[in-house]
């Protein structure tokens, strides 16, 4: 039985009395898109920065595939395949696109250390630099200085620069946030296309990109896992509609998909 | 009869009762906005000025010019916040230090056109100047009224943070700027009036530095140092930080010069490099 | 601008920038201007050079990778220092001199950069300023070394490569310190345009995004601060070898606020914004060197409110922002 993409088990993190995870346990298998979704504040956000080391966690275990990576600071995480994406843009203003692109692919081959050689030289790196902003239809833009792109298009710059450090799990922190209607198109191509061999685990609100992407889905609530499974057996799941519904929150879209699989 | 240490101890715990009126505004105001002002000396060095210019041109007493070094220094950052600093809160550190650094040799120049560069003594009373004998010690008075005026405004603060509306407010924007504003409160009048009492605070330190360690125009760079050592190893935004650091720093400063002269002030900094990698976010900093 | 689907168009793009502008040809062709022009300066001229490599030492870590730093003239007194020293003893030939500065300084700059790396913001600024007013007590204690207040005596540079007596007028010297600076300058461009200097435009860029692409920081940061370091280190000994004379002041805070005023001055994050500082503020302070301390800080004190408010990249900034107004029709 080959071991899970990515799992945790017992992961807790608290901030004082606040309890913002707890006993959280999720296995993901390979290749698997799963989504992650709950009312604001249920700690999801803070599940990636704990998988990703930027938190450290209280009690728990963190597995990538085979290994522990509990211990394993941030960027040596990113170098065994486990990346993610930030809800807020979190780009280089001032670096073209391009030059954005090639930055991880030299860091990722480890290149990044010569000071000798001239990037000019390095024509594997920028090739393939090119070809992801190319899927991604940023190509004709690669010249362009970040800060000057329209926000759709900032947003596939940071699928790029997760995508050219190689992942084995791609984590998405809401991927089409702040994205307007006229641009999301790209957008959910570019999330469709995403290669197989990957394992996606994405934060979204949008209902319609969950049941468009998701195979399987686990809810959240005030740091703990309330369920995990299908869209459909989430949809009808009755401490889903609780959370959503009963408590008064104010998720329109999800009540409305909700109320239209109600069976 | 006492031995000379406590003799050290209290003359360094006066000199951190001077360094933390210096400081405590600029740990609330870079705990709250995270904007650095190097230029906070120069509002202390004008208290100082004030009180100096105040008693030897006009005769007043000692007493009566603190409350307008404090009220000068307040008045005065206000212009410089409205001025420049609003148009920085969200530049980088760089801007941040550059502005105000040139704002610190403006002072200094403008302070030695019109006062001179000689120390300026203070024609404080003969009451003031003396001191009385403890179990064997001399004590001075000057330093035990600026102890106690310290400890008074620490009380002070301490019951405004936390009992009043308005330190309610400085304790929300220094916790979370955003959410505090997100909340409703507005963030930067509350800063912009934190950020003149602040200066105020250190415009009365200068005042009441100028019998302690002298005034000439370099005071505002030289006390710079310290006031930073302070806040760094106190912790931005934090009183109690402040206190304990500022209270640190004047006794080991006092002690260093006392017992081992040689290698001084290299100790402090020694000490707060070590300190800053231990708790890189000061003592009682946050996160 | 329509970019074709052949893959030889991004590569242009970086190539382009590494070959050398008609402005930096005609900049460098200009520095031998002194020799003919004005000969009675050349040792002023040489005190700018040796600025402008400290300055461009500074730009490395502050323009390239984001590092405020407040001590920086550490580094420049410690190869000062041990070029000084060195020839005091009785070695007092120049490169070696450099050499064994170079070495000091690097030293030095690696040990601190491991704590450096850890830190940014106020705390990074403090690390900074506190290992250079350490090592400025140091100095004034080791005044049996260094010789205090009253500056080191006893140098005496020997000829350069064997052949070149440094003369009163300052032409070897001017010239051995521009060709030091050339050297340096063209490392310095080198490294910028490698993946190297990329990875350190990330971390100027966006620090906190640097590990989430699997990049090393601190390694970087600690790689780019002992260069810095060892570079500044020769500055500092040129000037003791081409003044043969040094001071505490070397590497007190004033110098290092200095250089961050000069640097700042011509625009950091461009390689030449240094060395443009660097003329523009010695040129300045020589015109004015009659004028009391104070006013000139008086003048500095608005220069820095005034780039810092109205030309935030400095000099180099503003002209470049001039000239893409221009150039776009």
């Amino acid at each position: 039985m080959t071991a899970p993409a990515l799992a945790t088990r017992g992961l807790a993190k608290r901030f004082g009395s606040l309890v913002v995870a707890e006993d959280i346990a999720i296995e993901l298998p390979a290749g698997v898109r799963y989504a992650l979704i709950g009312p604001n504040g249920a700690g999801k956000t803070t599940l990636i920065n704990l998988m990703t080391g930027m938190l450290r966690p209280d009690a728990g275990a963190i597995f990538l595939g085979e290994g522990e990576i509990t211990a394993l600071p941030p960027d040596e995480r990113v170098r065994r395949g486990l990346v993610r994406t930030y809800q807020i843009n979190s780009l280089f203003p001032h670096l073209t696109v391009l030059e954005s692109v090639t930055l991880v692919v030299c860091e990722r081959r480890r290149v990044a250390q010569t000071w000798w050689r001239q990037l000019a030289a390095y024509s594997h790196e920028i090739d393939e630099a090119y070809e992801i902003l190319a899927a991604l239809t940023l190509g004709p833009a690669c010249h362009r200085v970040t800060r000057e792109l329209p926000y759709g298009q900032q947003r596939l710059l940071e699928i790029a620069l997760a995508l050219a450090t190689r992942p084995k799990v791609l984590l998405l922190d809401e991927p089409a946030a702040g994205v307007p209607r006229e641009e999301s198109k790209d957008l959910f191509a570019a999330i469709a296309g995403l290669s197989r061999d990957i394992t996606v685990l994405f934060i979204e609100h949008d209902m319609d990109l969950v049941f468009r992407f998701a195979s399987r889905v686990i809810v959240m609530v005030g740091g703990r896992v309330l369920v995990e499974g299908t869209p459909a057996e989430i949809a009808s799941d009755p401490r889903v509609r609780a959370v959503y519904l009963g408590k008064g929150h104010r998720d329109g879209a999800l009540q409305r998909s909700l109320s239209g699989l109600a069976p | 009869m006492l031995p000379p240490i406590f003799g050290v101890l209290f003359d360094g715990f006066a000199y951190g009762m001077l360094l933390f009126l210096l400081s405590v505004g600029q740990s609330v105001t870079l705990g709250m906005m995270n904007f650095i002002n190097l230029a906070h000396c120069s509002f202390a060095m004008l208290g100082g000025y004030v009180t100096v210019a105040l008693m030897t041109r006009y005769g007043w007493p000692f007493f009566a010019t603190l409350p307008c070094a404090f009220i000068a220094a307040a008045v005065v950052s206000v212009g410089f916040e409205r001025l420049f600093y609003r148009r920085l809160y969200r530049a980088s550190d760089l801007d941040q230090v550059l502005l105000t650094i040139g704002i610190v040799f403006i002072s200094v120049a403008v302070a030695a056109y019109v006062f001179g560069t000689e120390q300026k003594p203070l024609p404080l009373p003969e009451y003031l100047r003396s001191s009385f004998t403890f179990l064997g010690l001399r004590f001075a008075v000057y330093r035990l009224i600026m102890i106690a005026i310290a400890l008074a405004i620490t009380a002070l603060l301490v019951l405004t943070v936390e009992y009043t509306r308005f330190g309610a407010k400085v304790r929300a924007a220094v916790d979370n700027e955003r959410m505090a504003r997100g909340l409703g409160i507005d963030v930067d009048r509350t800063f912009a009036v934190t950020f003149a009492l602040g200066s105020g605070l250190a415009g009365l330190g200068g005042a009441l530095a100028v019998e302690i360690v002298g005034l000439d125009p370099s005071f505002a760079l030289t006390y710079l140092v310290y006031v930073l050592i302070v806040v760094s190893v106190g912790g931005l935004g934090s009183i109690t930080g402040s206190f304990v650091a500022a209270a640190l720093l004047g006794i080991s400063d006092v002690a260093g010069k006392y017992y081992v002269p040689a290698i001084g002030a290299f100790l402090i900094y020694f000490v707060m490099i070590v300190l800053l990698m231990w708790r890189p976010r000061g003592l009682f900093g946050r996160r | 601008m329509a970019l074709t689907e052949s893959f030889d168009a991004p590569k242009l793009y970086f190539s382009s920038r590494t070959r050398w502008q008609p402005v930096e040809i005609v900049f460098w062709l200009a520095t031998l201007l002194p020799f003919a022009l004005f000969p009675d300066y050349l040792i002023l001229a040489s005190q700018i050079a040796i600025t402008a490599l400290f300055a461009l030492s500074l730009d490395l870590i502050l323009g390239y990778a984001g590092i405020v730093s407040l001590g920086h003239a550490a580094f420049f007194g410690v190869g000062a220092y041990a070029a000084g020293l060195l020839s005091k003893y009785g070695w007092g030939e120049p490169i070696t001199g450099l050499v064994v500065a170079a070495t000091a300084a690097g030293i030095v700059g690696y040990a601190t950069s491991f704590v450096i790396c850890r830190f940014r913001h106020l705390a990074l600024i403090m690390l900074t300023l506190g290992f250079g007013l350490m090592l400025e007590e140091l100095a004034n204690s080791a005044g049996w070394l260094t010789g205090g207040f009253d500056g080191l005596q006893g140098i005496h540079t020997w000829k350069l490569l064997g052949y070149f007596e440094f003369d009163l007028y300052g032409y070897v010297a001017y010239a051995y310190s521009l060709v030091v600076l050339f050297v340096l300058f063209v490392f310095a461009r080198r490294l910028i345009h490698s993946p190297f200097g990329l990875s350190l435009r990330g971390i100027r860029e966006n620090y906190v995004r640097m590990p989430a692409i699997g990049a090393p920081s601190r390694a970087h940061i600690r790689t780019i601060y002992t260069i810095s370091a060892a570079m500044a280190g020769i500055a500092g000994a040129l000037l003791a070898q081409t003044t043969e004379t040094l001071s505490l002041d070397s590497l007190g805070f004033e110098r290092s606020a200095e250089l961050l005023v000069i640097l700042v001055l011509g625009g950091a994050g461009r390689l030449y914004g240094g060395l443009v500082g660097a003329m523009i503020y010695m040129i300045a302070r020589d015109r004015f060197s009659g004028i009391e301390p104070q006013y000139w800080y008086f003048w500095i004190g608005v220069l820095l409110v005034t780039v810092v408010m109205v030309l935030p990249n400095g000099i180099l900034g503003g002209l470049a922002k001039l000239s893409a107004r221009w150039s776009r029709p």
